[in-house]
């Protein structure tokens, strides 16, 4: 799933103090599963944003809704009936959210309430990490499962760097070498070989160095 | 609430949207907690709820974690006392036109 954080509440209040009737609208996937910009967290910014309001002594008239998803225009299409009743619109989802609510509905002012991070998962309560970088060419079945351009921090395909001590990226100590993890792997199972197989240069075109992607289902599409 | 585990966030920030000048909460003993973790999990929201009033421009300490058993209502007792020295301090919440204020 995509992966976002907050936004610093006051990076938040810099965009839309300015604003007396406000919309925040969250979304109902990703970013509720990972505790960003579901129903809870709508609420709490709409506290804080009163809170801060109050303070101030002009506290903003603020509405709150959560759609299924952001991302489908079907979804993005509820909002009509009462978009123009906002003076500003936070959207609670990755990034993707306040571009589809900004192409359906020109007239209104969209502000993001969170930065998007990564393609990634939950690997314990509370924590995600990254495991997808979305280059548009899968060739995970070459380490088994396992990503060296998502998860190596040069994104090399042919082993660990002089970087790599202890199974451990000289990045972070947060950071996994991925590439330990792979030839420890292959070497558990017998099959060190498969690695010794030379990886030609990788075409970035079908990453984003190819400019903005569309991906097109023939059987779906009119 | 049955546990301090049940707190949420919302709850200590609808507390400050309605005027409270200061919200503490008390749970069990850390260590004590029949949820196990309920007390703990408490103190992280009220940890994040200092860093949103902090962001506004509100003294955080107007919201407070404390840990206690039920057989101490002595102490329950001093908490409050001392809690209600500490907003007397600080003064009374800046957040006007709220319910309570």
């Amino acid at each position: 799933m995509i992966v976002a954080d907050s936004k610093p509440l006051q990076e938040i209040l810099a965009m839309v103090r300015e604003y007396k009737k406000i919309l925040i609208v969250g979304c109902k996937g990703c970013v509720t599963v990972c505790n960003v910009g579901g129903a809870k967290e709508v609420e709490v910014l709409r506290a804080s944003l009163m809170i801060d309001g109050k303070k101030e002594g002009s506290p903003p008239d603020i509405d709150t809704m959560v759609i299924e998803r952001q991302c489908d225009n079907e979804y993005v299409e509820t909002l009509r009936d009462n978009i123009d009743a906002y003076d500003a619109v936070l959207s609670m989802a990755c990034g993707v959210g306040p571009q589809f609510l900004s192409e359906a509905y020109p007239e209104q002012k969209f502000f993001p309430a969170v930065n998007t991070s990564f393609y990634g998962g939950a690997v314990a309560h509370g924590i995600w990490e990254e495991r997808c970088a979305g280059c548009g060419t899968c060739i995970i079945h070459y380490f088994d499962g396992l990503c060296p351009v998502a998860r190596c921090a040069k994104s090399l395909l042919h082993g660990p760097c002089g970087g790599s001590a202890d199974g451990i990226c000289e990045v972070s100590k947060e950071t996994v070498c991925i590439w330990d993890t792979i030839v420890k792997k292959k070497i558990a199972q017998g099959r060190i070989e498969d690695l010794f197989v030379l990886q030609e240069p990788r075409d970035w075109r079908t990453a984003r160095d190819g400019g903005p992607r569309r991906s097109i289902r023939e059987t779906l599409a009119e | 609430m049955p546990c301090t585990g049940r707190v949420d966030i919302i709850h200590l920030l609808n507390a400050f949207e309605d005027g409270a000048d200061g919200v503490y909460v008390a749970g069990c003993l850390e260590g004590e907690c029949h949820f196990s973790t309920g007390n703990i999990k408490a103190r992280k929201k009220v940890a994040y709820v200092k860093k949103v009033l902090e962001a506004i421009g509100i003294e955080p300490q107007r919201v407070a974690m404390y840990n206690l058993s039920s057989a101490q209502g002595q102490r329950f007792a001093e908490i409050a006392k001392e809690m209600v020295d500490t907003i007397t301090a600080i003064g009374p919440t800046p957040v006007k036109d709220s319910k309570a204020a």
